[in-house]
C-alpha cells in the first residue's frame, strides 16, 4: 500500500514539472514570435530553465522511489 | 515515378513478410511458469556489481568476473568467481520473501546483494532480514570502477590528442580530432567567461572542462548496451556526490571577502534578522551542490529505468512480437537520453561556473 502512495507522490511531482516546463515552453515561443532574431538566446535560456525545473521534479521522484522500495 | 511507387510497395510487402513469423514465435519450453521479476531485473541493470554480466541466465551465464579487493587486517584479493560460482544459500529478507546470498568457497566472506560481510564461523547471522556481521573495507574493482577507468582512458586520448595538435602547430585552424572537439571546448570556455568573468576564469577552466567531458563521455558510455559501455556510472550517487563535493570545495576555498560577507552579513538585512539569515545562508552553501548531485543522478537513473522498462515489455509477455511496439518506443527514449546526456553535462558545468563566479565576484555596490 505504501508503494502506491509513493507512486502517487512521484506522479504529483511530475505533474508540477509538466505544468512548469509547459509554461516555460509557451513563454519561449511567444518571445521568439515577437523577436525572431533573438531565437538562439531564448532557446538556450529555455533549455537551462527547463533542466533546472526537471532537477527539482526528479527530487520528488527520488523520494518516491525511496518510499516505495523498502 | 511508377518505379518509385512499386519500390515502396515492394519494400512494404517485404517488411510485412519478415515480421509475420515473429508473431508466431514463442518461448520454447523453459521457465514458462515463472513470472518475470521486472523490478529486480531493472535494479540489477542499474546497480553496481562485482561481476560484469554479459549474457545468459541462472543456468548458463557468461560474465566477466572482476577482482575483489578488501582491506581486512591486511590486503585480501580474490576473483569474484569465488562468490558467483558457489551455490547460493537462502535467507528470508526484510519483506518476508526468500532471497539468496553467496558464501565464498573458503568460507571467510559472504556477499548479500553485492555487499560483502565477514564471517565468524563460516555462517552469516540474520537479524530481521538484514545480515548482522562486520564489513571489511571494500576497494574492489566493480563494474562502475572499470567503466570509470575506460571512460578516463577515452577522455585522456581525446583531450591529449587535441592538446598535442595545438602544441605542435600553434594557434592555427585545427584539423582532425582537434577540429571536432574545438567547438565543445570553446563552449566550455564561453560558459566560464560568461559566469566567472574575464579576469578570473582561466584558473577554473581546467576543472570545468574536466567535469564537462567526464560527465558527457560517461553518460554516453552508459547508453551503449554492450561491454565496455552500459555501466550506469553517472547514475551512481557516490560518483555524483564526489563531483558535487569538488564544486563545493572550489566554491568555498575561492570565496573572497565579498562572498563571505554576503553569507554572514547579508547586505540590506536588519541586524535582528541575522540569527535567522546566517544558518539559512550556511545551509545554502550545502544545498546547491546537493541539488547538482541529485539532478545528475536522478536524470541518468530515471532514463535508464525507462529504457529498461520498455524493453522488459517483451519479457513480461514472453513473446518476441511485442518487440514491434517496445523497440521503437525504446529507440525514441534512447535518442532523448542522448540529448539528456549532453544537457546534463552542460548544465553541471554551467551551474558549477555560476557558483564559482558568485564566490569570486568583485563587490560592486
Amino acid at each position: 500500500m505504501y508503494g502506491s502512495i509513493a507512486a502517487i507522490g512521484a506522479g504529483l511531482a511530475v505533474l508540477g514539472a509538466g505544468i512548469g516546463i509547459g509554461r516555460i515552453g509557451g513563454s519561449a515561443m511567444d518571445a521568439i514570435a515577437r523577436q525572431p532574431e533573438a531565437h538562439s538566446k531564448i532557446q538556450t535560456t529555455m533549455i537551462i530553465a527547463a533542466a533546472l525545473i526537471e532537477g527539482v521534479a526528479l527530487f520528488g521522484v527520488v523520494v518516491g522511489m525511496l518510499g516505495g522500495a523498502k | 515515378m511508377s518505379l518509385v511507387y512499386s519500390m515502396k510497395r515492394f519494400l512494404l510487402a517485404l517488411i510485412a513478410l519478415l515480421v509475420m513469423p515473429v508473431v508466431f514465435a514463442n518461448e520454447k519450453g523453459g521457465k514458462q511458469e515463472e513470472e518475470y521479476d521486472v523490478t529486480g531485473e531493472i535494479m540489477h541493470h542499474i546497480s553496481d556489481a562485482h561481476e560484469w554480466h554479459l549474457w545468459g541466465d541462472d543456468d548458463a551465464t557468461t560474465s566477466v568476473y572482476l577482482p575483489i579487493i578488501l582491506i581486512d587486517n591486511g590486503l585480501v584479493t580474490f576473483s569474484s568467481k569465488e562468490f558467483y560460482h558457489t551455490t547460493p544459500r537462502e535467507f528470508v529478507n526484510a519483506e518476508g520473501k526468500t532471497d539468496h546470498y553467496f558464501v565464498e568457497s573458503t568460507g571467510r566472506y559472504a556477499m548479500v546483494h553485492e555487499e560483502i560481510y565477514k564471517l565468524t564461523n563460516g555462517e552469516l547471522e540474520f537479524h530481521e532480514g538484514h545480515p548482522k556481521a562486520e564489513s571489511p573495507l571494500d576497494f574492489s574493482i566493480t563494474k562502475n570502477v572499470l567503466s570509470l577507468f575506460f571512460g578516463a582512458i577515452i577522455i585522456l586520448i581525446l583531450l591529449l590528442t587535441t592538446a598535442g595538435f595545438y602544441k605542435k602547430n600553434g594557434a592555427v585552424g585545427p584539423k582532425g580530432l582537434a577540429k571536432f572537439l574545438e567547438p565543445m571546448i570553446l563552449m566550455v570556455r564561453n560558459i566560464a567567461v560568461d559566469n566567472i568573468g574575464e579576469h578570473k576564469y582561466k584558473r577554473f577552466l581546467p576543472f570545468l572542462t574536466t567535469v564537462f567531458f567526464f560527465i558527457w563521455i560517461n553518460n554516453m558510455l552508459g547508453m551503449i548496451p554492450i561491454i565496455p559501455g552500459g555501466a550506469n556510472l553517472t547514475g551512481n550517487i557516490s560518483v555524483t556526490l564526489v563531483l558535487a563535493v569538488f564544486t563545493m570545495l572550489l566554491t568555498v576555498f575561492s570565496g573572497n571577502k565579498g562572498y563571505w560577507s554576503h553569507i554572514f552579513a547579508t547586505p540590506g538585512v536588519p541586524v535582528a534578522l541575522l540569527p535567522i539569515m546566517i544558518p539559512i545562508e550556511l545551509v545554502g552553501i550545502l544545498t546547491k551542490p546537493f541539488a547538482l548531485m541529485i539532478r545528475l543522478f536522478a536524470n541518468m537513473t530515471a532514463g535508464h529505468i525507462i529504457v529498461l522498462a520498455l524493453i522488459s515489455i517483451i519479457f513480461i509477455n514472453k513473446n518476441a512480437a511485442w518487440g514491434a511496439l517496445s523497440v521503437p518506443m525504446a529507440l525514441f527514449i534512447s535518442v532523448l537520453e542522448i540529448l539528456v546526456a549532453f544537457l546534463q553535462a552542460y548544465l553541471f558545468a554551467m551551474l558549477s561556473a555560476l557558483f564559482i563566479g558568485a564566490a569570486v565576484e568583485e563587490a560592486h555596490h
